[in-house]
């Protein structure tokens, strides 16, 4: 009776869950033997006699070299870092100040603005990505930073500004009212005693806004041209594939050191992460 | 306590008379609005105005257009590569979200076990969500690739195949793999949004139930389905839209092809838009997502109404 409940909770239970597990987690596993494997061991025929896909003996950090010497790869780092980090500040001060201003203040409209950001926060980027890039070359914003920094808020602010709206209204209003007795102005109660206590929130918000900048990828694709400009997503897809040839050592290192920025804000704020994308749903 | 809070409420209202515009509430409104505003206004209600506008002229990259009225529309709907975009799209979006439901779902009910190790196996499972699609969906094409696929070794040396499988080289299994890799990018964030719903549903009413003679399907049935219906709502319709419009996966995986076959809207608006600079058509294709975007948000905030009454 016990044995069988055991072998029921094993069938049911770990097995699927390992299931998932390997298969949600493959493809970073095979990401990360492709760029440690030395090319001859790579390109052999799937059906090849003696041959151990999975493992290598003579790890080498030649793809590694290749991707940081022989590209721009670094460069685009650094444009990625620079634009997620600025269209991150951006959105948050918007989303801050637009989710407290819609979720504490009391003024007329202020539930048909509620509901335009909720329906802006649907849009999504490929609807409009056409005539954004004629806005942009219109601009003189095209093949520069900037035509990065200014969009993706489009995308980031409507998300802050829910999030926000959800965790300020959460805090109790009487906060305010004894600040404002006390003598403080509007903003100064807004930025010393709710913002203080809204910090969890902001974090969460700016982490989620952080990776999903660091991951967009049509917008970067269609406003930048130059090399030099590209982030690396953008960067991986075209400057890493010749023609027909794909470095597939040197694309899997871009990927794998391409996502490990992502991964490693993520590892340390998982809960804040998980936080944002759980309350982004429910509002 | 409530009646001092009261109270200082009403003295509030009274004593404060500060001088200055930001004092008022609606001027402070309006000065904390602002810079969202001019950004939404500047880059999403602009170009949604200025893609219509596109869509009704000839307009070539680098060459102004005059106004043509519908015309592109008729020639888009005359096109056979943008019917079979239709049809894939949809189709691409209807079989990814089932399959993202019901194994998110799954996924979701055996994380809200107690076993060791579960704060691990929920961070690492959302990599897939978070991990920058593109850079992931290249590990899948190398997954796919024709010559060096390691998904053919594991099936060939589990005996089930005898010979390759190009797995992006035949329309319809291309179409496969490419809802394959949408299911294992999107599954994460189902799982792990239904789990915290999931948390959200206090044990007792399952216990309770399990007292009264119910079974582990009509408890599912009976109260968790209905209690998490909300939250399942909420990310089904976001995931829709986000696939319906998705754009990166068939770009990398396939670029639309082979023989234009497995485009959706939005890889072949750019396809159009952006590759052949026919700027007026690919705004024409991609306002296509428009409508199925408009009734999701008609659904959303009718729903959403509810959560905003303030």
């Amino acid at each position: 009776m016990i044995e069988g409940a055991r072998w029921k909770k094993v069938g049911a239970f770990y097995i699927p869950l390992w299931g998932f597990i390997i298969l949600l987690l493959f493809p970073f596993y095979w990401m990360i033997i492709t760029t440690i494997r030395p090319d001859g061991e790579l390109y052999r025929p799937w059906n090849a006699r003696n041959y151990n896909p999975f493992w290598t003996w003579n790890p080498t950090l030649e793809h590694i070299k290749l991707l940081l010497e022989e590209t721009l790869f670094t460069t685009w780092l650094w444009n990625t870092l620079l634009i997620s980090l600025a269209s991150t500040a951006i959105s948050l001060t918007c989303g801050v100040f637009a989710g407290y201003a819609l979720s504490r203040l009391k003024f007329r409209y202020a539930g048909t603005l509620g509901t335009g950001i909720f329906v802006t926060y649907l849009v999504p980027q490929t609807l409009l990505f056409i005539p954004l890039a004629d806005i942009i070359r219109n601009f003189q914003l095209g093949d520069t930073p900037w035509s990065l920094i200014l969009t993706y808020p489009t995308f980031l602010i409507p998300f802050s500004t829910w999030l926000m709206m959800g965790y300020f209204k959460s805090i109790p209003k009487e906060l305010e009212e004894c600040a404002r007795i006390d003598g403080a102005s509007r903003w100064q109660a807004m930025v010393y005693i709710i913002l203080p206590i809204a910090v969890p929130g902001i974090l969460s918000a700016g982490i989620f806004a952080f990776t999903l900048s660091w991951n967009e990828f049509i917008y970067a694709l269609v406003f930048l041209s130059s090399s030099e400009q590209k982030t690396v997503p953008v960067g991986v897809v075209s400057e890493l594939v010749r023609g027909d040839v794909f470095f597939w050592g040197a694309l899997m290192a871009g990927a794998l050191v391409g996502s490990i920025p992502v991964a490693v804000i993520y590892s340390f704020f998982v809960e804040h992460y998980v936080a944002g994308l759980t309350g982004s749903v429910k509002g | 306590m409530a009646s001092a809070s009261t109270a200082t409420i009403a003295i509030s209202t009274r004593q404060h008379s500060k001088t200055g515009l930001l004092e008022d509430e609606r001027w402070f409104a309006a000065a904390l609005l602002f810079p969202t505003a001019v950004l939404l206004g500047l880059f999403i209600a602009y170009p949604f105005f200025q893609g219509i506008w596109l869509s009704l002229t000839n307009t070539r990259v680098g060459v102004p257009g005059e106004f043509v009225g519908l015309r592109n529309f008729i020639k888009v709907w005359n096109d056979d590569i943008f019917r079979t975009a239709v049809w894939n799209t949809c189709w691409y979006t209807f079989v990814t979200t089932v399959f993202k439901l019901i194994l998110g779902l799954w996924l979701a009910n055996l994380l809200n076990r107690h076993f060791k190790g579960k704060a691990w196996v929920r961070a690492f499972i959302l990599l897939p969500f978070i991990i920058p699609t593109v850079l992931s969906t290249f590990a899948w094409k190398w997954m796919f690739d024709p010559t060096f696929s390691v998904l053919n070794w594991i099936l060939y040396h589990l005996g089930i195949i005898t010979k390759r499988i190009n797995w992006l080289g035949e329309p319809d299994l291309a179409f496969t793999s490419i809802i394959v890799v949408n299911i294992w990018r999107g599954l994460p964030f189902y799982a792990i949004s239904l789990l915290a719903g999931l948390q959200t549903i206090s044990p007792e009413l399952q216990e309770a139930a399990a007292i009264d003679g119910a079974n582990a399907w009509q408890r599912f049935r009976h109260i968790t389905w209905p209690l998490l219906l909300p939250v399942t709502m909420v990310v089904t319709l976001f995931s829709v839209i986000q696939t319906f419009a998705d754009f990166q996966l068939v770009y990398v995986l396939t670029g639309g092809g082979p023989a234009n076959a497995t485009h959706l809207f939005a890889t072949y608006a750019y396809q159009i838009g952006v590759g052949t600079g026919l700027l007026s058509e690919g705004a024409a294709i991609s306002l296509a997502i428009f409508p199925v975007l408009f009734v999701v948000v008609l659904v959303q905030l009718l729903y959403i109404r509810r959560v905003e009454t303030r």
